[in-house]
């Protein structure tokens, strides 16, 4: 009985360390065996961190790729730095939208000696993940976490190019009173860091233009039902429910609400403004509104050729943040160029100094790295589509209609 | 009083798909003394496998009745399926086993039928195609739709069905002396593996059926669903008395009008402070309750061995 | 050549344990050199499961109580450390005084949810404890509201870590040329707790209380015929693995710098318990075992997703679910093939007068 443990413990061991030791003969990313041809090749890492399995794996996924298209079109654009020719990795992890997963994977890309990350999708991973990216002087683009918090940490490294929660709640609160005229407001979130931070700025800003709060609900992103809430809100009658959360609880959300014969109108964050919110709720999404940081994308300067290189290649549409994805990957690089180094330490300031015309217009961060001058879109389903309703810019608070024509300072020259 | 009355038959139709599930809990530890963790994923299955018929079929144009019939009949045949072979492979083995064995077997099993599911299904939310227009009755205010009022006969219609057999038939007697005493129906000339096996097929075919209301119902499959389902639904079969299938019926509706009526009034009477994001655990609050105050259940019999 | 028998020699004891302490301090320098950084916070995380399934060992492996909720105590003292070391109530106390509080206040809990299930048997205790887990959890996530106590999903961010001084354990440090980075720093504290907690594992087991604990596993009726307080030997076993869990947690909230209800959810109970019992229910080698093995192996079982791509062109089975699916069958199969564990408890013949070893 002696000898089973202790063999058994050593097999054990040797199997782990085999299987860890052929790990790092399979790196993530592309072979390495790449003999470089022109004198001096530099290889540079990028990093994309985002759930690429679990139920918002539709959103990371399109992150990655618009990452992973950015870096195709730099390595065809022979891009150089300090006179070398450079090539560009992408490193990409799944952190499944979990904020302990998210630390491990950043511990993984910090390891793996990339110089900038692209990442994460949900505040709730951006924030943790974003001590560890500090501590290694490595700098981060968001190109969806909207938790103001990600930003006031006090960290030199964090940056992201979506308008957050500080802006998008007050926004959807400001339409809602402006453009819906609606009185009364009762308001949900999905008791995430993400739909519960959107809903509370949300809410804070309806009362104060005076919409009644009549309900303030929660419930969980597991959730599939929801009449018990969605009951106890009926009976209050309110003009407008406002849900803070993402498109697997919305959808089913919403067709109760028809279900129920709620006549309220239903608005969200983007979350929701996802192709896959109409495919979950059906015929019943008729008449949602969701907002989204970022212009409407065909009006994005270089937002057709994005949407048309991205359909090319992937074979499905834009998901939702994929064109952020690409330009953070642009800025970066931008940034390394100004720079004349790849070396995190040397073009971390220059980030911050970024202005530079993306996919999804010009991009330029404030001292705390929020993107200046965000605008925020709403949009309504009508008949079966997202449909651009109008475009806001947060600081001003001013609504601009598109209509059909783009807006007329956005038009700028291209990358 | 119509927020009331709704609140009652969200409940009431709630209550019913815990019922149905309930009812595979209550009767495979009624024969084995055993908590099938796995039956709540055995659900999840039956509800994916009737989503990917109805999906596949939809386009076909056929009427819904048929489309429903062939769905759940699918199920029926794939859980039953499973149900049985998980019984052959991971319990019949461990029957004499100490007591923490094939409660640790289950939870295995539990885990491994949601990861095959995930592998099969992925882990996206699945929708289901537009199939019914489901017209409202208004009752006090209340809005009842036929699905629910469907629902909630369907879940009664089975316990009669399976009261009236348990009461009459062969098998069913079989499988009250099983119940009783397994080595003692065994000299009896009863043959306890198949009674056992039929029990699990049952539990799991009727289990099926509950995962094709959930389809209809909330539109959506997911390969996480069973999980919570299932314990609520066992808590259900704990309120009512485990091992009792009216008791299982019962403690379902009872669960599921509890949970709506405190999602609703929570706020309200707690002026604020707990909301409805508390509402998972009122159905653990209920268990815990019911096993301090009344272990044996509303309908089940004072046993004395529940220490 | 029989090793084990190598430790059992009095003459040879000593070297074989000092070599393997040796490699033990070793090993993250080893590590680094080996497998990278992140392979040097993996083990340092896993002596912290360690701890965590020596409590659990204690409820399920000496007690026989089949406890689905453990994590809730891992919670209870991440958040009490938490909650008194950050920006949150911003209050910072010294770790010397916030683990043994986090490690109190877990007790606590263990006794209040234990209190409840005494009278329960094995199905049921496992049912309410899951509950109980769960239970906490959800207050964890919603105690954000109308008074901010948890921060709710957000979790607590910026935690201390630990420090004394100005000594600081979350900065690098160099030493007799070499590199202590914050991970390897932290190893050493958790190796040092690893020991301790498994010390006092094998000191309880050999105790009064530890035969109380097993007697009542065995047979409770009997136990409690012999003049056992079955209630009081209960509770002090919640209790025990409680105080085990809520150090653990202590540490984890320092060494993380960030906490949410995420971490703390049913599957992770789950694994703690899939560690005991992999290990050997109530083997205190046996468990530490399970524990770096589980811990280990679904990083290890990341690299399939890149290994898929070489052989096969494209990942057809996800490495987080594949990690699951081969947690489900290794519970099934060891039930099946080998309930007692890998490293099963010898259990000492009454009057025979063996030692028992490992």
């Amino acid at each position: 009985m002696h000898k089973h443990p202790i063999r058994s413990l050593a097999v054990a061991l040797t199997a782990a360390l085999l299987v860890a030791a052929c790990g790092q003969e399979a790196p993530p990313t592309a072979p390495k065996a790449e003999a470089p041809k022109a004198p001096e090749v530099l290889t540079v890492k990028i990093g994309s961190a985002s759930p690429l399995t679990g139920p918002q794996a539709h959103i990371g996924i399109d992150i990655r790729n618009g990452v992973q298209l950015a870096i195709e079109d730099a390595n065809a654009a022979n891009v150089e730095i300090a006179g070398k020719k450079v090539k560009f990795e992408m490193v990409a992890e799944d952190d499944e939208a979990n904020p302990t997963k998210a630390t491990t994977v950043a511990q993984k890309l910090v390891d793996a000696k990339v110089v900038a990350v692209i990442g994460h999708f949900n505040s709730g991973a951006s924030i943790p993940a974003s001590k560890i990216y500090s501590d290694a002087g490595i700098p981060q683009i968001s190109p969806s976490s909207t938790n103001p918090k990600y930003t006031e940490q006090g960290f030199k490294t964090t940056f992201r190019v979506v308008a957050h929660d500080g802006q998008q709640g007050p926004t959807l609160a400001r339409f809602a009173a402006k453009t819906l005229q609606s009185k009364s407001v009762a308001v949900i979130d999905d008791s995430t860091a993400y739909g519960q931070g959107l809903a509370d700025n949300f809410e804070a800003t309806a009362k104060s233009l005076g919409i009644k709060v009549l309900a303030r609900e929660h419930t969980t992103d597991k959730d599939t039902d929801f009449k018990a809430i969605l009951t106890r809100i009926k009976g209050k009658k309110p003009d407008l429910i406002m849900f803070g959360g993402i498109d697997p609880q919305a959808a089913p959300m919403i067709k109760q609400m028809k279900d129920l014969g709620i006549q309220a109108k239903f608005i969200g964050g983007d979350g929701m403004q996802t192709p896959n919110f109409i495919k979950l709720a059906g015929d019943a999404s008729e008449g949602a509104m969701a907002s989204i940081p970022g212009l409407p994308k065909d009006q994005m300067p270089g937002g057709k050729t994005f949407l048309d290189k991205y359909k090319t290649k992937f074979n499905q549409e834009v998901e939702l943040f994929a064109p952020m994805g690409y330009d953070s990957v642009m800025v970066f690089i931008e940034a390394m160029k100004r720079a004349g180094s790849s070396d995190p330490a040397k073009f971390l300031p220059e980030v911050g100094k970024t202005t530079y015309n993306g996919v999804i217009g010009p991009i330029a961060f404030d001292d705390k790295g929020d993107l200046k001058n965000g605008p925020i879109t709403l949009y309504v389903v009508k008949g079966g589509k997202w449909e651009p309703l109008e475009t806001v810019k947060p600081e001003t608070g001013a609504g601009t209609a598109p209509a059909a024509a783009p807006a007329p300072a956005q038009e700028t020259a291209k990358k | 009083m119509d927020i009331f009355a709704q609140q009652l038959i969200n409940g009431l139709v709630l209550g019913s798909i815990y019922a149905l599930v309930a009812l595979g809990y209550t009767m495979v530890y009624g024969i084995l003394g055993l908590i099938n963790f796995a039956h709540g994923d055995i659900t999840m299955i039956g509800a994916l496998v009737a989503l990917t018929i109805l999906q596949g079929l939809a386009a076909a144009g056929l009427p819904a009745p048929v489309l429903l019939v062939v769905a759940g009949g699918g199920a029926m045949i794939v859980c039953a399926a499973l149900g049985l072979s998980i019984e052959r492979v991971a319990y019949r083995p461990l029957r004499r086993a100490p007591r923490l064995a094939p409660l640790i077997t289950a939870i295995g099993v539990s885990i491994l039928l949601q990861y095959s599911a995930a592998l099969v299904w992925g882990k996206q939310y699945i929708a289901l195609p537009k199939l019914l227009e489901p017209s409202a009755i208004d009752i006090a205010g209340a809005q009842l739709t036929t699905l629910q009022l469907a629902i909630f006969l369907l879940a009664c219609a089975i316990m009669a069905a399976l009261l009236w057999f348990i009461k009459t038939s062969r098998m069913g007697r079989a499988m009250r002396a099983t119940e009783q005493n397994p080595d003692v129906a065994g000299l009896m000339g009863v043959n306890t593996n198949s009674v056992i096996a039929f029990t699990f097929v049952l539990g799991s075919a009727i289990g099926a059926i509950a995962g094709l209301m959930i389809i209809l119902y909330y539109g959506i499959g997911h390969y996480f669903m069973g999980f919570m389902l299932g314990l609520k639904a066992f808590t259900a079969a704990v309120l009512g008395g485990i091992g009792n299938v009216g008791g299982a019926v019962l403690g379902g509706l009872l669960l599921g009008v509890i949970e709506s009526l405190a999602s609703g009034y929570i706020g309200d009477l707690s002026g604020g402070v707990l909301g409805s994001n508390y509402r998972d655990i009122f159905a653990f609050l209920v268990l815990v309750l019911v096993l301090v105050l009344r272990p044996s259940g509303l309908l089940g019999q004072q046993n004395g061995d529940r220490a | 050549m029989n090793i084990a028998a190598l430790f059992n020699d009095r003459h040879y004891r000593w070297f074989a344990w000092g070599a393997v302490v040796l490699v033990l301090l070793a090993l993250p320098f080893i590590t680094e050199a080996v497998l990278g950084r992140s392979w040097v916070r993996i083990i340092a995380v896993s002596l912290l499961f360690v701890m965590l399934a020596l409590g659990l060992n204690i409820v399920v492996g000496f007690a026989g109580l089949l406890d689905l909720g453990y994590i809730a105590f891992f919670a209870v003292g991440a958040y009490s450390y938490a909650l008194l070391a950050s920006p949150q109530f911003a209050v910072h106390w010294p770790f010397l005084l916030l683990l043994p509080l986090g490690a109190a206040i877990a007790a606590v809990f263990g006794i209040l949810l234990g209190a409840p299930t005494l009278r329960l048997r094995g199905d049921y205790l496992a049912i309410v404890t899951l509950g109980f887990g769960e239970i906490i959890r959800v207050f964890l996530n919603n105690l954000n509201r109308p008074v901010n106590i948890t921060n709710g999903p957000q979790g607590i961010t910026l935690i201390d870590p630990l420090q004394m001084g100005g000594f600081s354990l979350a900065q690098t440090h160099s030493f007799a040329g070499l590199t202590f980075s914050p991970v390897h720093n932290y190893y050493f504290v958790f190796l040092v707790c690893a020991a301790l907690t498994i010390a006092l594992s094998l000191r309880l087991q050999n105790s009064r209380i530890g035969r109380a604990w097993v007697a009542i596993r065995d047979d409770e009726l009997a136990a409690s015929a012999m003049g056992i307080n079955t209630r009081n030997v209960k509770l002090l076993a919640f209790a025990m693995g409680a105080t085990f869990g809520g150090v653990a947690g202590g540490l984890f909230a320092s060494f993380q710098g960030f906490i949410s209800p995420e971490s703390f959810q049913l599957i992770d109970s789950i694994m703690v318990l899939c560690m005991v019992v992999l290990g050997g229910m109530g083997n205190v080698a046996g468990v530490a075992l399970g524990a770096v093995l589980l811990t280990a192996l679904p990083e290890a079982l990341r690299y399939i997703g890149p290994l898929q791509q070489r052989w096969f062109g494209g990942v057809l089975v996800d490495p987080a679910d594949l990690r699951m699916l081969l947690f489900g069958l290794a519970l099934v199969l060891m039930m099946l093939l080998r309930p007692e564990g890998l490293w099963p408890v010898r259990r000492r013949q009454a009057g025979k007068g063996n030692a028992d070893a490992g």
